[in-house]
């Protein structure tokens, strides 16, 4: 803000409006901006730079393929293997469930949404969706995963059922990444002019044909970045995690069958790890904290820059 | 290339005498006389390029054509032929309901909730309101004022209008003559034969206008509506765009909505002057530009509105 009003030297070419007109209050609520824009990136460098040098010091790659072991000292303590390969689990089941009914979702309420009392009531309950509490939705998922028509999806004792499983909360992480997906690939479709809609209806092609071969695949990086913003919001939820998929560090299957038995069964992710070693967490390892933090936040950090990659793709093929 | 759809020999004879309901003044000996009178009025005539048709024959009849939005009528009354042979050039000023008549003819004035019609279109004789949708659209197809080809690769635009509704299949070698033959009759072949496989939106604006009249002629239809289809592109694609719209008159019946007057004069046989829904004056080229009849296409021809 030094050079307001400094006469521009002669020939020179001012490449912006100066804000030497501006008014003062103008001027301050510009400088404001300013400070807070910058307060914010501190802040997030240094989350970031904190986590980095963290990692760096804490992170092995034994670390990496190592699963939790019960021991006294942080060496006897093993690697986060299980919490890792728990993440992997929860992030697939959840988009495995999210995926085709946020597209299918965001398709209907884009190209059919009729009628239109039902779109409203379609529209609102995904926006209700998108801020609910993860935790509330947690805690509606034992309700509904303890119920004895369910007990196939986790453990059941003595009639018992334990609700608690990775079927369990990769079902209702699905609810968490739903609206994610539901608007971006609406705002994918509705960024589609009409006209090319009309184009393909010129040419006698059903409304279904329409959506399926050019709506569809032209939406696709939005499909893309969907997901990928999904999978970052899911594999960063603890709450659902701690309160539906037990409190096993290592993954505990359930009966015979190798891949249903695991998903029946308990475990953890890099969340909850990092929740139960963090220093007021039950095992109190910050240095394992830190390191499995350090590898949750460098796979969302990838995520993110996938999101960018897509997005800009996306703009590369455009109708004027 | 000749008529790839030969129509029934009634409408060849049909043809001879003209519907009763044409509002179309005496002068189709204006046609061929090639006798160099400049036209009157002040419209700076560029030479036609064109030969004059050498044969018409009615292909679609509209009928007292009303479209209303809601409350508001955008066509009101309207009734010409639409010929085979023939180029038919709507033109007025905006917001006259060119577009709105033109998007009747195929029905797609049906996908704007509160539009309502009455009157009638016939394609050859019969009324297409009788017909489904989709298989109208695929005999009355249509381009568009900017270049849309689908997010797909060249030679799927066109494979994609042959394949029935969502299919995959026929696969890619069955369609491959269908698809080479489409992209021939729009001019675009020697460009494009080498990436077909390339992303359509990667081609040059005039290559994806061309590209959509292709997909439009793919379908192998009896007209083709064109909405002001040049508005997007530079002289010279314009230029090849025109040269190809003259050249298919003669193997689909053309009509393009059209805001540039001297185009419609470069390209069009027949043309129909619309103001205010209303279609003012239907004729002949010559006689639109040279002498029209009514004083608002005069005016309007002359550059006095619009």
């Amino acid at each position: 803000m030094s050079a307001v009003g400094a006469p521009a030297s002669p020939g020179a070419v001012r490449r912006s409006e100066s804000s030497s007109s501006w008014r003062l209050s103008d001027r301050i609520g510009l400088g404001f901006a300013w400070l807070l824009g910058l307060l914010f990136c501190a802040v997030a460098v240094s989350i970031v730079i904190y986590l980095l040098i963290q990692g760096v010091r804490y992170v092995r790659p034994s670390l990496l393929v190592t699963s939790p072991s019960a021991g006294y000292t942080q060496s006897e303590t093993g690697g986060f293997l299980d919490p890792m390969i728990g993440t992997l689990i929860v992030a697939l089941l959840a988009m495995a469930i999210a995926m085709p009914v946020g597209i299918a979702t965001a398709v209907w309420l884009s190209e059919f949404a009729r009628p239109a009392g039902l779109a409203r009531v379609a529209e609102s309950t995904v926006e209700m969706l998108a801020g609910t509490p993860s935790i509330v939705l947690a805690l509606f998922g034992t309700i509904i995963f303890e119920s004895p028509a369910l007990g196939f999806l986790s453990q059941t004792s003595g009639g018992i059922v334990f609700g608690r499983s990775f079927f369990a909360a990769g079902a209702m992480l699905s609810l968490v990444a739903l609206p994610l997906v539901v608007s971006t690939v609406r705002e994918g479709l509705q960024a589609i002019p009409t006209h090319v809609r009309e184009a393909s209806y010129a040419v006698g092609k059903s409304k279904i044909a329409t959506t399926r071969r050019v709506l569809l695949p032209a939406a696709r990086p939005s499909v893309i970045t969907g997901a990928m913003l999904g999978v970052g919001r899911v594999i960063g939820d603890t709450a659902i995690i701690v309160v539906l998929l037990g409190a096993t560090l290592n993954l505990e299957g359930v009966g015979g069958v190798p891949l249903l038995g695991t998903l029946r069964g308990t475990g953890s992710t890099l969340t909850s790890y990092i929740y139960d070693n963090a220093p007021t967490g039950d095992y109190n390892q910050p240095n394992k904290a830190y390191a499995a933090a350090f590898v949750l936040l460098v796979i969302v950090l990838a995520l993110n820059a996938g999101v960018d990659v897509f997005a800009r793709r996306a703009k590369e093929l455009r109708w004027g | 290339m000749g008529l790839s759809n030969p129509p029934p020999v009634r409408w060849l004879t049909g043809s001879a005498a003209p519907a009763a309901t044409l509002r179309e003044p005496q002068i189709a000996g204006q046609h061929g006389n090639g006798n160099g009178r400049s036209p009157a009025h002040g419209f700076v005539a560029t030479p036609r390029r064109v030969a004059p048709a050498s044969f018409a024959i009615d292909r679609m009849q509209v009928e007292d054509l009303s479209v209303s939005y809601g409350s508001k009528l955008a066509v009101d009354s309207v009734s010409f032929p639409i010929r085979q042979g023939e180029v038919l050039a709507l033109i007025g000023p905006s917001g006259c309901g060119k577009t709105t008549l033109l998007r009747s003819l195929n029905r797609l004035t049906e996908l704007t909730r509160t539009a309502s019609l009455t009157g009638r279109i016939t394609l050859d004789g019969i009324d297409i309101a009788a017909m489904e949708p989709t298989s109208l659209r695929r005999r009355v197809t249509m381009v568009f004022q900017q270049p849309n080809p689908f997010p797909m690769s060249v030679f799927d635009n066109v494979a994609y209008v042959l394949r029935e509704q969502a299919r995959r299949r026929p696969k890619r070698a069955a369609l491959r003559a269908a698809v080479h033959e489409a992209l021939a009759r729009a001019g675009l072949l020697d460009e494009v034969s080498d990436n077909l496989d390339h992303p359509a939106l990667r081609l040059s604006g005039g290559q994806q206008q061309r590209l959509c009249i292709a997909r439009a002629l793919a379908a192998d239809p009896e007209v083709l509506l064109l909405d002001e289809p040049c508005s997007a592109l530079d002289p010279q694609s314009t230029k090849v765009i025109e040269d190809l719209i003259v050249k298919l008159r003669e193997e689909v019946a053309v009509v393009i909505v059209t805001h540039n007057l001297q185009q419609a004069y470069r390209i069009a046989d027949h043309v129909a002057f619309m103001y205010l829904g209303e279609l003012v004056e239907y004729g002949g080229v010559k006689g639109i530009f040279g002498a029209a009849r009514e004083a608002r296409t005069r005016e309007y021809v002359s550059g006095a509105f619009g």
